[in-house]
């Protein structure tokens, strides 16, 4: 601004990654600039991307963390396909994100990190800074350990190290001038974070401000961009995670119910910010359990269930593959409760940080026997909260565990919240039946509403409802043991019946586009936002296309056949091998289908859809 | 909870209408009547009393009492106990397991049970066998055991329940037999006053697979020289006519005779509280010594749902109780 010789580029939207080692901060930059921008009024949608190692090799390609940011004056369902803005702490970080920035791009480059020894650890045989490989960037080399150390050399009580860990906010203040954005949001943050070190606080907000001053001063940034604000609908917005929302979900839906929330779970790779998150909540008389083994909270969570609290588990695949027989259990046992799947990429430990949709199959089918369980599947980060609530009113109303299949990207990446009005969200009814007494007629465990199939919640103390559950064969109404080969074939049907029953307490499945054609596209869970972006240009193209997007995977929609139907092609994109189609063909003897796969651990790219499109309709 | 008066219960309130189905001659029914006959004395009402097992002849317990109960999953019992308990503290829960489920395919559920110090009751039904899948050697079954699956014999190294239990920081370790039942019913009645997790060891004798297993300690006439009964604060005296005692010997429990050399005074005085004594007692294996029988260690620390249920009303006298509109604005929040 001071600088005439910097010009402003107005920009819809832009797409900024921060890379460095896992030990550089990114996350932590890559998330302070998204709230800034949040606070700004853009619209914004995050993914971060780390190695599963805590401090993998410094400076090699496996220990790069990095954290993109989509930044938007329009409404935006994904982190965008390729950043326009790198930065990049050191080589390895450089290699690692190269491949996806846009050409012409602008690099921000650590020059200081660019000594041989790093170069090697990244694979490199000659400095990309020197070797021109590197034309076609705006490239903007920055000697930011030596900045910092330089800044905050008065600082005495600071050791070396302490400095060098304030050079991210060095960077993101350059960031931040170069955006036009102010420091106010990151500053109060820095003094709340640090306020029993404040000379930690005062250093990093020294950096901070060197940084962004250094980008005024030094004239090494010709361009500065700015996005205006989006408009977003009218109220109060916060940036929530689909980890957070799923926590948020959980506890509202708990408090419509008026239970306690009992979360019983097991540490895992992405589900564990779930547990963290509702840890603290004690307040909301949130009873968090965490348990010796996934086996141990799967059976914490039914014993709890028994016990007449909201009960729910968080894992990951991995995780369910223990808990299946459990499961198998509760699903017998007819109790209510919730099982959270935090998808990443299998089998086996596969890939713990990374995304994949490969576990439909395994919620849908993986146990023993006849094993119906409700699977529902959040969109978006947002949608999470939703999902959790759905989960628990249906796992309620039909008397059976609930899944919910959120992913890996899902968990981590965030977007604005339009914070709801807790008064406007339904109350879960939960009936209890009554205590007896002797005279009054015997109480029947297993005897069904007539219009949901549900059973009675009945729970240990109250008065003469004492019964028996478990895991073997019963009879029908009373839930005694029973071999009997029609009681058996009875309550197997019974179960199937009452779950495929919640697709008339569900929402249609709705088609975005005309309702018939030549081409729908079929997606679920976390994949909406690409595929639903890819359509629209499609749309926006001329191509005569639509959308259907799957939230409840089982009980499908009751209208999901006829709309199938009034398609000559169906294209499901998915992160595995074709699950969703597999399971759609087989219902629905289907002929139409195409998958789509991809399984690169990372969410689907807009441009990868939208060329498919074009391939199928061009 | 329910607000009405508790019922005068008597033992029959507590049979189920199911058939039980055990093999004639099976250790489980004396366990079973002794429970139905305690339970209307520990002042706990019916609709408050919830028995819990995993899989395995003594796991089909709880179908046969006449209150809460839940038939799981192998090995899992001590997990739902765990769920319940903290779903609601007020509740007597009682978990029936066996040397297979609980030591075997459980043994991980039962240390941490157990260290959490869960307000539950859990039965170890030790008989040394696998009984419902007919016959094969157990955790607990003594090296050498000749079974269908060790027909050499087994080579295993047993597991002695109560060292487990000791070593998994028990606050209540007791031992009693199926066919004691005097002592039994006292055992049992001392487990379901203790507040915390309550693990006794039942000397069981399957009948079918295993019969001779409890052979010179199951017959009453001859017990009493077989078996050390404890009783806080005395000595260890045994035998028809009290005329055996333990004494220490360096660390070494040493069986000594009454009368000559030895007094009651060298004999060692039982401790619930000592920690290193019951150690030393849970060692005292049959043959070699006389396996001592009651409750072998008994003290008080705060037991998980009660630790819990205190950081809850903490946090809510702290933060008052939880606000879903505060819950939802809390961390940066910003007005289009
Ligand atoms: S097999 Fe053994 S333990 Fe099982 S019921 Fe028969 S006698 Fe009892």
């Amino acid at each position: 601004m001071s600088d005439p010789t910097t010009q402003i580029v107005e920009l819809e939207s832009v797409v900024i990654r921060f890379a460095g080692d896992s030990g550089d901060g990114m996350q932590l930059t890559g998330t302070q600039f998204t709230n800034t921008s949040a606070v700004f009024g853009n619209d914004i949608s995050t993914f971060p991307d780390y190695p599963a190692e805590i401090r993998a090799p410094a400076g090699t390609l496996a220990g790069v963390s990095g954290f993109q940011v989509n930044l938007s004056e329009h409404d935006i369902l994904t982190p965008g396909d390729s950043p326009y803005v790198l930065i990049a702490m050191n080589p390895a970080a450089l290699k690692a994100s190269l491949p996806d920035l846009q050409r012409g791009g602008i690099i921000i480059v650590n020059t200081d990190a660019f000594t041989p020894a790093n170069l090697k650890k990244a694979d490199y045989d000659t400095n990309p800074l020197e070797d021109g490989s590197l034309a076609g960037y705006e490239v903007h080399e920055v000697p930011l350990t030596t900045l910092t150390r330089e800044t905050l050399k008065d600082m005495e009580t600071l050791t070396t190290k302490d400095k060098d860990r304030c050079q991210n906010f060095f960077a993101l203040g350059m960031t931040f001038w170069i955006f036009d954005r102010e420091l106010s949001v990151s500053e109060s943050w820095l003094d709340q974070k640090f306020a029993k070190k404040p000379e930690l606080a005062e250093a990093n907000k020294k950096a901070l401000e060197t940084g962004y001053y250094f980008g005024e001063t030094t004239e090494v940034f010709r361009r500065r961009f700015s996005i205006r604000p989006a408009a977003l609908k009218k109220g109060t917005y916060r940036k929530i995670t689909g980890n957070e929302a799923l926590a948020l979900g959980l506890v509202t839906g708990a408090k419509k119910m008026g239970k306690p929330l009992f979360y019983g779970s097991y540490p895992i790779t992405p589900a564990s910010d779930i547990l963290h998150n509702l840890a603290p909540l004690r307040n909301f008389d949130v009873r968090t359990f965490q348990a010796e083994d996934e086996i141990a909270a799967m059976g914490s969570v039914i014993g709890a269930a028994f016990g007449g609290a909201l009960a729910v588990t968080g894992t990951s695949g991995p995780g369910v593959a223990l808990k299946g027989e459990a499961m198998g259990l509760a699903m017998m046992l007819e109790l209510p409760m919730v099982i959270i799947n935090v998808q990443r990429g299998g089998p086996s430990t596969g890939l713990p940080t990374k995304v994949e949709q490969s576990d439909l199959l395994q919620m849908l089918y993986g146990r023993n026997g006849e094993s119906p369980i409700p699977v529902l599947a959040p969109q978006s980060p947002t949608d999470a909260f939703d999902i959790a609530y759905e989960a628990c009113r249906l796992a309620v109303h039909a008397m059976t565990p609930v899944a919910i299949l959120s992913d890996g990207y899902l968990a981590n990446s965030s977007e604005p919240w339009l914070i709801p009005n807790p008064d406007e969200i339904a109350d879960i009814p939960v009936n209890h039946p009554a205590e007896r007494e002797e005279e009054d007629a015997p109480f029947f465990p297993y005897l069904r509403n007539e219009e949901s199939l549900a059973r009675p919640w009945a729970i240990p103390g109250t008065r003469g409802l004492e019964h028996r559950v478990g895991g073997l064969s019963k009879a029908p109404i009373t839930g005694n043991v029973s071999y009997e080969p029609k009681h058996h074939s009875q309550m197997v049907r019974e179960r199937a019946e009452k779950v495929a029953r919640l697709a008339n307490v569900i929402p249609e499945l709705k088609v975005d586009g005309p309702g018939e054609g030549d081409l729908l596209v079929v997606s679920w869970g976390g994949t909406f936002g690409a595929v639903h972006t890819a359509v629209r240009r499609a749309q926006a193209a001329g191509f005569e296309v639509s959308h259907a997007h799957f939230r409840y995977l089982n009980p499908f929609p009751k209208n999901t056949e006829a709309v199938l139907r009034n398609f000559k092609r169906i294209l499901i994109p998915e992160l595995n091998m074709g699950q969703l189609a597999f399971v759609l063909r087989g219902t629905f003897a289907l002929d139409t289908i195409i998958t789509y796969s991809k399984m690169h651990g990372r969410p689907f790219k807009i441009s990868e859809l939208y060329d498919k499109l074009e391939e199928l309709l061009g | 909870m329910t607000t009405t008066i508790p019922l005068e219960l008597s033992k029959k309130d507590f049979v189920s209408d199911q058939t039980v189905r055990w093999c004639p001659g099976c250790g489980d029914y004396a366990i079973l009547a002794q429970m139905q006959k305690i339970l209307p004395e520990i002042g706990v009402a019916k609709e408050d009393i919830v028995f819990i097992s995993g899989i395995g002849c003594s796991s089909r317990f709880p179908y046969y009492m006449n209150t809460y109960g839940m038939h799981s999953i192998h090995g899992r019992a001590p997990t739902i106990a765990s769920g319940l308990a903290v779903a609601n503290p007020d509740l007597s829960i009682w978990v029936v397991t066996g040397d297979g489920d609980g030591l075997s395919i459980g043994g991980n559920h039962l240390i941490h049970a157990i260290r959490r110090n869960v307000n539950v009751n859990i039965l170890l039904f030790n008989n040394r066998i696998y009984g419902l899948t007919k016959g094969q050697y157990s955790p607990t079954s003594r090296q050498g055991t000749r079974t269908k699956s060790s027909p050499m014999g087994s080579i295993e190294q047993p597991l002695n329940p109560l060292t487990l239990a000791l070593a998994a920081e028990a606050t209540f370790v007791a031992r009693t037999m199926d066919v004691d039942t005097k002592h039994l019913g006292e055992v049992l009645k001392a487990a379901a006053e203790h507040k915390g997790t309550s693990f006794i060891e039942i000397y069981q004798n399957c009948v079918i697979f295993n019969p001779n297993e409890w052979a010179g300690i199951d017959d009453r006439k001859t017990r009493s020289d077989h078996v050390v009964y404890l009783e806080h604060g005395k000595p260890l005296v045994f035998g028809k006519n009290n005329d055996k005692g333990i004494r220490l010997n360096g660390f070494k429990p040493e069986v000594v005779e009454l009368g000559g050399k030895f007094t009651e005074a060298d004999l060692i005085v039982h401790d619930e509280s000592s920690q290193e004594l019951a150690f030393i007692l849970a060692h005292m294996e049959h043959p070699i010594y006389p396996p001592p029988m009651g409750v072998i260690r008994n003290v008080t620390k705060q037991d998980y749902s009660a630790g819990l249920m205190e950081q809850v009303e903490a946090a809510q006298k702290q933060k008052g109780v939880g606000d879903l509109a505060t819950l939802y604005s809390a961390g940066e929040t910003w007005t289009v």
